[in-house]
């Protein structure tokens, strides 16, 4: 059974370009605080900063919870927002429903999802249309264990 | 190649980092597309981009690269260079065109990540 280390959760706040991507930074220093392998941080926090970039870009508002234990680095993100129709669509390279507007800022090119994928070790999304998002991530500490 | 180098070959001016050009490079990464930068990078790469606003030097930094060349004469915004001085980022800025930058890295044998 793993054992705990950390918990800390993080508000994020919709539509906020000013604001995005803090948490995945403060995270980040919290890891390499931690001591963690560089790749296993570099991993998670790809990871933390598109799910971030999600809620900013489409959401409400969100959470972030981290769940650091001595076998493997977690995320949970939940927000409020208009949720995704076709899970399976949005994870396809390329596929976009953002507008102009994010992909100016440099997003929304269809991604973001399947990065978050890429780099986790346990990944899963829940959905509720009109209501919001749920997006479960694990990165082990030991891939190779 | 180093910073030092590519500053010299693109005539850039350096906005930050000015102490960390002897810095190699040997990995580049092109991209105005954040997610495209944070899906190819490995680890202290050139990250090329005519994208000027903090969430380029966010990326950079969630995405550990080596420096950040900015293309197109594009000037970034004073909080993206404060918030490059506060990570250590280099952040270099040419007038030079994206293609062009990329042709003469690869001829010198820079490779892209991938």
């Amino acid at each position: 059974m793993a054992e705990e280390l950390l918990r800390e959760r993080f508000e994020i706040q919709g539509r906020n370009f000013e604001k995005a991507g803090e948490v995945s930074g403060e995270i980040k220093v919290i890891l390499r605080d931690l001591g963690l392998d560089p790749g296993c941080i570099r991993r998670l926090v790809i990871v933390s900063y598109e799910a971030e970039m999600n809620v900013v870009m489409y959401a409400e508002r969100g959470a972030l919870t981290l769940v650091v234990s001595d076998e493997d680095v977690g995320l949970e993100i939940a927000d409020t927002g208009p949720g995704i129709p076709d899970i399976e669509l949005a994870l396809q390279e390329g596929y976009s429903t953002a507008p102009d507007e994010m992909r100016e800022l440099g997003f929304g090119f269809g991604m973001g999802l399947p990065n978050m994928k890429k780099n986790s070790d346990e990944f899963r999304i829940e959905s509720d249309v009109g209501v919001g998002t749920r997006v479960f991530a694990k990165v082990r500490l030991n891939p190779h264990a | 190649m180093t910073l030092a180098e590519i500053r010299d070959l693109f005539q850039c001016d350096v906005l930050s980092g000015e102490d960390d050009l002897a810095l190699d490079v040997r990995d580049v990464l092109v991209s105005d597309g954040m997610s495209e930068i944070l899906a190819f990078a490995k680890s202290r790469e050139l990250m090329i981009t005519g994208l000027t606003n903090i969430l380029s030097i966010r990326t950079a930094d969630i995405a550990g690269v080596a420096a950040v060349l900015y293309c197109r004469g594009k000037s970034p915004e004073k909080k993206s260079i404060a918030f490059a001085r506060e990570k250590g980022i280099p952040v270099l800025v040419t007038k030079w065109l994206m293609f062009d930058i990329c042709g003469v890295l690869h001829a010198k044998g820079l490779k892209g990540a991938s």
